[in-house]
């Protein structure tokens, strides 16, 4: 396979880019595999590709039932940042926004990772407090973060909603100049393709459908391209963790199925160099531009359990409202396309990365609103622990029994209640 | 949009009712031991089609009600009051006026 570079680009054009090899495989599935990751979105990608790259581990295969980046890689707001404060959480963002730093360079694709900063507004005194907090913590352990007072954001982002007649008066912001945004789909076929240049088998349109044990072992995986034997499995299909883990016949998890809205206009001539987020008196709210000129932005999730990829009105209308109440400019501009993805709500808010009362199969779920940030150091650490067979330190409460033992990671401070963790 | 046809109010748009969760879940008694409280609170069957649901008509009667719902299709195929004996409680008190 073909390393990418200008001279690779310059010598393509010479035959009208016809020529361009494939940037990964299409085999057909081998009867038995060292290791099956069951989900080929971005986390099951990037395991494969650190299995392979970090471990030296071969025989691996991906399984997706649709194709790279129809799922949850193609539907996010495709913001990266590390602006968590919780033990676990902490080192968990800052080790994947470091990774991000070096993705393009490390898979030789260019996932256009833009470090424009993500600036969270805040409107009130109690409120700068706490971001003080934070993004103290965050210095403390290795990372940037900056308060901006109003002057200074003004400079910056000179359009937002500064009038006296704004029901939340802007009074500053808190700032991680290192967060931005990525191409989601690049990050896919990155990872796909560099997984496959390690000799990852890439399965799409292969369905599991069945997941065959022997007592606390499973032995193989029926899919919709035939029996699939396996030494390891691995689960990476957060939206239907609960759908695969029931097929496993291991009961409930700590998990619900919610959608999530994304949005995106028609393009604009630059209009906003950073990532915006406006949270306050049940408002919430994330914007930027992307490269091609849309505004892409968010809000809040669908409200009930659901696992329909479509959203519903009522939320594009509060993401509307919320939109032209802190960009009042955007008033005009028309939707282009708007797209949900299924999200697993986790009952504190965060993920699990962990070992599973089978011996030889591995979780990776509950990435709730924060998995494509997370999808480089998900794979890194979930590769870690299928290879090794314990988690890292770091993980080390990431794991299915932390609310036994009272060790919710609940960055939120939301309880027990999975829809009030966006 | 859902429609909802609340049992006490009629039918009505989804967004002026808040969603509870899942209504199968029974709490165990107080002195239940640690493990029954775990599943109760934090384990979810998280079921791809029909389930039983609460909701509560918030901007409107603000009584607690059990929706049976797809949640693949959102087809809803039942409500009922959440508290059985309600609206015979409520219609009893409509006669001693």
């Amino acid at each position: 396979m073909s390393k990418y570079s200008a001279w690779s680009v310059f010598k393509n054009g010479l035959s009208g880019h016809k020529n361009w090899d494939r940037a990964w495989r299409d085999p057909e599935p081998k009867t038995e595999y060292d290791i099956v990751i069951v989900g080929g979105g971005l986390h099951g990608l990037a395991t494969a590709y650190y299995l392979a790259k970090n471990h030296g581990l071969k025989n691996i295969a991906v399984v997706e039932k649709g194709w790279l980046g129809g799922g949850n890689a193609g539907r996010n707001t495709t913001i990266v940042r590390s602006n968590y404060m919780m033990p676990g959480n902490r080192d968990f963002y800052e080790h994947s926004l470091r990774l991000w730093e070096n993705l393009s360079h490390e898979l030789n694709y260019n996932v256009m990772f833009s470090q424009r900063s993500h600036v969270s507004l805040l409107h009130s005194p109690a409120a700068i407090d706490g971001a003080a907090r934070r993004y103290n913590t965050m210095r403390l352990t290795g990372s940037d973060g900056e308060l901006w007072d109003l002057p200074t954001l003004k400079r910056n982002i000179p359009h937002l909603n500064y009038g006296p007649d704004s029901r939340f008066p802007i009074r500053g912001a808190a700032v991680q100049r290192r967060a931005g945004t990525a191409r989601h789909d690049a990050v896919a076929w990155g990872y796909a393709r560099g997984a496959d240049q390690h000799g990852v088998d890439i399965l799409q349109n292969c369905e599991l459908t069945g997941v065959q044990r022997d007592g606390n072992r499973v032995v193989g995986l029926q899919t919709s391209k035939g029996l699939i034997k396996a030494k390891k499995v691995g689960f990476a299909v957060a939206g239907s963790s609960s759908r695969v883990w029931q097929m496993a016949e291991l009961g409930n998890l700590p998990i619900e199925t919610h959608k999530l809205q994304a949005f995106v206009s028609e393009p604009l001539k630059p209009l906003l160099d950073h990532v915006v987020v406006f949270g306050v008196g049940g408002a919430h709210f994330y914007i930027s531009q992307s490269d091609k000129g849309g505004m892409v932005f968010g809000g809040d999730l669908d409200w009930y359990k659901s696992y329909a990829q479509r959203g519903n009105l009522p939320i594009v209308q509060d993401v509307a409202e919320c939109a032209t109440s802190i960009l009042p400019c955007l008033g005009r501009v028309r939707l282009l396309r708007h797209w949900s993805g299924l999200m697993d709500m986790s009952m504190d808010g965060a993920s699990f990365i962990c070992k599973t009362p089978l011996e030889n199969l591995y979780l990776n779920a509950g990435w709730n609103y924060g998995g494509f940030k997370a999808s480089p150091a998900s794979g890194w650490y979930f590769a870690d622990l299928i290879a090794n067979n314990r988690p890292d330190p770091i993980i080390a409460n990431h794991d299915l029994k932390r609310f036994e033992r009272g060790c919710n990671i609940d960055e939120r401070g939301a309880g027990p209640d999975p829809k009030l963790h966006g | 949009m859902i429609r909802i046809n609340c049992p006490f109010c009629g039918e009505r748009d989804h967004s002026e009712f808040g969603y509870g969760g899942d209504a199968s879940i029974q709490y165990p008694a107080l002195d239940a031991p640690a493990k029954d409280w775990i599943e109760a609170v934090f384990q979810r069957e998280n079921i791809a089609g029909v389930q039983q649901e609460t909701w509560q008509h918030t901007s409107g009667c603000r009584m607690w009600i059990v929706v049976e719902r797809n949640t693949i299709t959102h087809e809803i195929h039942s409500v009922k009051p959440a508290h059985p004996g309600t609206k015979t409680l409520l219609a009893n008190a409509g006669d001693h006026q």
